[in-house]
């Protein structure tokens, strides 16, 4: 093993521009940028959620820390590495302080670990990424995690949690919104306003230990409509906007006085069908009549997804602004396979093999999704069952808000189990790389070994399960490199679910402010620089 | 009057708690709200004890019993999504609703009243056609649309404008308000214009009927004969008299303004509790709801209460105990 695994360390080819070194020289620097969701608090630890951990990552760090790439590398720790199977060692960076001056040392990183699992009252812990794990201090700048299994993912998880000062590990919620935390982080920039719902203004760190930043303060505003913040950017209220609507992207691009960046995301978008029931309760013959599933014949999955035109999806409807797919996440990923390009269209291929599956008339189907939860999810949704239709499945769609779909999609039908036939679903690999992805997905659904629980399809597949565990044990990165792509190969040659596209992640700048596009969708200012 | 405003509030504890009922019960129609917190990487043991710790994982009517108690003890419950006291929350956001809605009522009385009146007192004058032709569109033109051209056109054409947000703000008596800087006004301009042009167009219609009429009175036509002066009679005469159904029509409004601000706030990225109930409404944030509709309710009870006062004030022919009978 290296002195410190680089997870994914592969060559991503698209869009990354190269970052200018600036010399900073003219003083108060202001940066504005609109950001599409609310925050729900200031508390590194309180609610696990996009906007809350963008902006936590300017006045907090992690101990390790994911480039643009989602790529492990050294933040506040400056080396680890795997002692044995199931002990991970840390080496902390020394002569890094807190806003206030104290040191950085092991025991904030103790404290922290104690806190980020306890928060009272948290929608959306972080426990996840701490239980299980037992710390020790060797000295004031090692650390040691033991499991109880062999865990590869410890550093990766230690890129998610935010390291706070011990002094403030009784610290409330509500002490963290109102600034209270006096010692702050290690971060390079501070709190400075917190203004619930409308924005979040942060100063420079001046002895930041990785250098001080350009901007002295930085505001990131809440513009929860997307037309909005197009033209707050247009008007000059704002210099950065994230999340520009693809219907805009194309005219953003001929503005001389405006500039767009974009890179592949982590999220696909993808379709779930039902796998676990002898009938399924949207799918019947064309004359009504009730028929057995025949989503659970492989050849009917992959006609449906030989009959999806993804070339066609992308152009067409995303305009450009996403990648066809095929596996759950861009091969630039770790623990992906370089041998699953998406699926070609191939109708009468598709027509052949639903003839084969025993079904050349076809059958009736109702295919589900959200209205406004992914990008132009509904047309998506619209195209796709057309493009069923010509196979000859007569199709019906209905799109519902994300309040109703999510609880019905996961437990809307008889004993608690997901409701619908067909559904069109986004997953984003928050850990930038696919284990949560296969584990949550096409793992079998097994509440007390915590595997599965997203898979609204309840694909369950041995061979699948036997990869994964194996992959989830080794703790050798290019042997687990391999062994993923291995799990992704059966679950995606047996149509586990069919994947459609890569989301493209896109930001606009007013001409001169450069953006570093991130594929984990944040907007971090430490990624913006002025020419 | 005492016995009629006790009789109004008896009234409006019933709607309160009918309110109450269909709200609460309404939201786990849509969903359970567990599905909107968890982050999607958490396993179900993670999900299971989330929904625990919030009491999602009770019947419904058990919760509602919960609630209840402690609503008796004067807790409304805390928001989901924000860990905060629901009604801290919006009680927070709403001078910035407040402010706008405010703002928005003088634009619809300062801009509508003048033109009603005028195209009232010279209905056949080419003026008199164009600001009702307008008025139509000022009905019908969809909020968000409006609000987009008054964006494009003031904020990124023109430039005179800010395009969002709200100006600073200083704090008098423990409110916040951003209107008494100038840039405070330049923020609130577009989108109180947006939010006043239905009412605009309201009051123009009122105005113009309620002059109309007024114009062939005998005591118009009287004070005409006695030599007043045009402006005195307008002023006072007509005025006074058209004034009581628009002073009724827009308290109600006003409370409508408040209410469901929802729209312009999002499309100005105005920090109001518009955009809190939008997002409670999304992410089925069910205490925010809740609470959310619980303060409206008490807020147009409050102003029609004040309607009545003003009203009965305005027309000595009222007297607030006969509404009663």
């Amino acid at each position: 093993m290296k002195p410190f695994s680089v997870t994914g360390l592969k060559a991503l080819g698209l869009a990354a521009i190269a970052m200018p070194v600036l010399a900073v020289t003219a003083p108060a620097q202001e940066l504005k940028v609109g950001i599409s969701a609310e925050l729900s608090a200031m508390d590194p630890h309180y609610h696990n959620l996009t906007p809350n951990n963008m902006v936590s990552r300017h006045i907090y760090e992690t101990l390790v820390g994911q480039d643009e790439k989602q790529r492990l590398v050294p933040r506040l720790a400056e080396s680890w590495k795997a002692i044995d199977d199931t002990t991970w060692e840390f080496k902390l960076r020394k002569g890094v302080t807190f806003h206030d001056g104290s040191p950085f040392t092991a025991d904030d990183v103790i404290a922290t670990l104690q806190r980020a699992p306890n928060v009272p009252k948290s929608p959306s812990s972080f426990s996840a990424y701490v239980r299980g794990k037992e710390l020790s201090k060797v000295d004031d700048h090692t650390i040691r995690i033991k499991t109880a299994q062999p865990a590869p993912l410890v550093p990766t998880d230690m890129s998610v949690v935010a390291i706070i000062p011990a002094k403030c590990k009784d610290s409330t919620t509500e002490d963290f919104n109102l600034g209270k935390c006096a010692t702050g982080g290690t971060g390079p920039y501070k709190q400075a306003e917190y203004v619930a719902g409308d924005r979040v203004v942060l100063t420079a760190n001046e002895n930041y230990w990785g250098g001080k930043e350009p901007w002295s303060k930085v505001t990131f505003r809440v513009m929860t409509s997307a037309p909005t913040r197009v033209a707050a950017l247009l008007a000059g209220d704002v210099d950065v906007i994230e999340h520009v609507p693809t219907a805009d992207v194309a005219r953003l691009k001929g503005d001389a006085k405006l500039e767009v960046f974009s890179t592949v995301s982590n999220r696909v978008i993808y379709f779930h069908m039902d796998h676990f029931r002898e009938v399924s309760p949207f799918i019947t013959a064309k004359n009504g009549s009730e028929i057995k599933n025949p989503l659970r014949n492989l050849k009917v999955r992959q006609a449906l997804s030989m009959a999806i035109n993804r070339p066609g999806i992308v152009d067409r409807i995303m305009e450009k602004e996403a990648i066809p797919a095929g596996q759950l996440l861009p091969d630039v990923f770790f623990g992906t396979s370089k041998n699953l390009p998406p699926v070609k269209f191939d109708l009468a291929g598709a027509k052949k093999l639903l003839a084969e599956a025993g079904y050349p008339d076809g059958f009736k189907m109702k295919l589900h999704g959200t209205n406004g939860r992914y990008l132009n999810d509904t047309k998506i949704i619209e195209a796709v069952a057309q493009m069923f239709s010509r196979l000859g499945i007569e199709t019906e769609v209905e799109t519902l808000p994300a309040a109703n779909f999510f609880s019905r999609a996961s437990q809307g039908g008889a004993g608690n189990t997901p409701e619908f036939s067909f559904i069109l679903v986004g997953w984003g690999a928050g850990t930038g790389e696919s284990s949560d992805s296969l584990k949550a997905l096409l793992a079998t659904f097994d509440p007390k070994k915590g595997m599965g629980a997203t898979n609204r399809g309840r694909y369950s597949n041995p061979d699948f399960d036997a990869k994964l565990d194996e992959a989830l044990r080794t703790v050798d990165d290019a042997k687990r490199d391999l062994a993923l792509a291995a799990a992704m190969e059966i679950g995606m040659k047996d149509v586990g679910l069919i994947p459609t596209h890569y989301q493209l992640n896109t930001w606009a700048a007013r001409k001169g402010f450069k953006v570093l596009p991130r594929t984990d969708e944040y907007t971090l200012a430490m990624g913006i620089r002025k020419e | 009057m005492i016995a009629f405003i006790l009789r109004r509030l008896a009234q409006s504890a019933f709607v309160v708690a009918a309110m109450l009922v269909i709200v609460f019960f309404g939201v786990n129609v849509v969903g359970d709200p567990i599905w909107m917190l968890v982050s999607p990487e958490m396993d179900q043991q993670q999900i299971a004890e989330t929904a625990r710790a919030f009491g999602l994982d009770r019947p419904i009517w058990e919760q509602f019993l919960i609630f209840l108690k402690n609503a008796a003890q004067g807790d409304l419950g805390r928001s989901f999504i924000h860990g905060e006291s629901a009604i801290k929350l919006i009680l927070d956001r709403m001078p910035a609703t407040l402010e706008l809605a405010f703002v928005a009522l003088f634009m619809a009385i300062l801009i509508g009243l003048p033109l009603g009146l005028y195209a009232g007192l010279k209905p056949e004058s080419r003026i008199s056609r164009m600001i009702m032709a307008i008025s139509i569109l000022g009905f019908s033109l969809p909020t968000f649309w409006v609000g987009l051209m008054l964006i494009l056109t003031f904020a990124v054409s023109l430039g005179w404008l800010p395009a969002t947000g709200r100006g600073p703000t200083v704090s008098i008596l423990g409110i916040e308000t951003s209107l008494l800087s100038l840039q405070g006004w330049k923020h609130v301009t577009l989108p109180a214009l947006n939010l006043a042009l239905l009412k605009i167009s309201l009051v123009i219609r009122l105005a113009r009927a309620g002059a109309r009429e007024a114009a062939l009175m005998d005591y118009v036509k009287f004070a005409r004969a006695k030599g007043l002066s045009q402006s005195r009679i307008i002023g006072v005469h007509i005025l006074k008299n058209i004034m009581i159904p628009i002073v009724t029509v827009l308290g109600l409004e006003f409370g409508s303004l408040v209410a469901f601000s929802v729209v312009t706030e999002t499309i100005f990225a105005w920090p109001g509790m518009g955009r809190l109930l939008l997002e409670a409404i999304t992410r089925l944030d069910r205490p925010v709801i809740v609470a959310y509709v619980m303060v409206v309710v008490v807020l147009f009870v409050v102003i029609n209460l004040l309607v009545d006062l003003v009203y009965s004030a305005l027309d000595p022919r009222v007297r607030l105990t006969e509404a009663t009978s």
